[in-house]
């Protein structure tokens, strides 16, 4: 029920920002719609922790915020690897180990390893991840695991309570 | 007091542009990178530089030129559509490129210049 409301919160906040058009017609439809998109995902049963984790939005923020410093440092290894005179890259695959359980946290995991430009995530299988990456020194299972504790942390706690 | 907010009123448009500018140099970077990686996942992750630092460079740009909170808004939607999205098809594309059995150069492989174009051995 609590992500139900979420949900609707969410939606009508979207609706009231990409609008722009506030007379009273076009506010019920809008509400229409947005009580129309809730239903249909009740319906469809896909309203659950995993799909509308809005209660764990700090801790996701806040891991959100750690991620983009981290693209930050990686981006700025990889614009000089393409720039460089001599290709100097050490690509390797590596296999990382998750600690994380849920699927909305394995996913978190994997998604930030591929969004961190150098590294790919290629496979999951179960609780592994094949990695490419673009210098081997710079895919520790070290770097990884701060990702990994800071996702599970951000989502798991959240989904699996 | 209002001085400072007229100037910075002014310069806003002129930050926007440069930001704009600074996305369209890394977008370029990130083309560099891609024509020059020598296969197939190391060029993904060239492609990554254009898919994060410049798309946020560019739409941090817009949002200072942009002359309403709507439009903003709606920059801000697409900004994180992208991060949501940009890892997920990546890691297809990376994903179909490993199922279909591409084995990546590894080490100074990939460094020799010995090509990326047939080392699959199709």
């Amino acid at each position: 029920m609590l992500n139900f409301f979420g949900l609707i919160v969410v939606l009508s906040g979207l609706w009231l920002g990409l609008s722009g058009h506030y007379q009273p017609l076009i506010m019920w439809l809008g509400g229409l719609s947005v009580l129309l998109s809730a239903f249909l995902a009740v319906r469809l049963e896909t309203l659950d922790r995993e799909s509308a984790p809005f209660f764990g939005l700090p801790g996701i923020l806040t891991y959100w915020v750690w991620l983009m410093i981290e693209i930050v440092k990686a981006n700025w290894i990889v614009i000089k690897a393409c720039l460089r005179a001599e290709l100097d890259i050490n690509p390797a695959l590596v296999k990382v180990k998750t600690s994380c359980e849920s699927d909305l946290a394995r996913t978190t995991f994997a998604n930030s390893i591929t969004l961190t430009p150098g590294t790919v995530s290629v496979t999951l299988e179960g609780d592994k991840i094949l990695v490419h990456a673009l210098y081997e020194e710079e895919a520790q299972p070290e770097v990884f695991a701060e990702m990994d504790r800071r996702s599970k942390r951000a989502v798991d706690s959240r989904v699996t309570a | 007091m209002s001085a400072t907010v007229s100037f910075l009123l002014d310069i806003k448009p002129v930050l926007g542009a440069f930001l704009c500018l600074a996305g369209a140099i890394l977008a370029v970077v990130g083309t560099v990178g891609v024509l020059r990686f020598p296969d197939f996942y190391t060029r993904l992750h060239a492609a990554s530089v254009t898919d994060t630092s410049a798309l946020t460079l560019a739409i941090l740009g817009m949002a200072l030129m942009s002359p309403s909170w709507l439009v903003v808004f709606k920059l801000a939607a697409i900004w994180a559509f992208f991060f949501l999205t940009g890892p997920t098809s990546s890691h297809a594309v990376a994903n179909a490129a490993h199922t279909a059995g591409l084995q990546p150069l590894i080490g100074a492989q990939a460094r020799s210049g010995r090509g990326g174009r047939d080392h699959d051995g199709e």
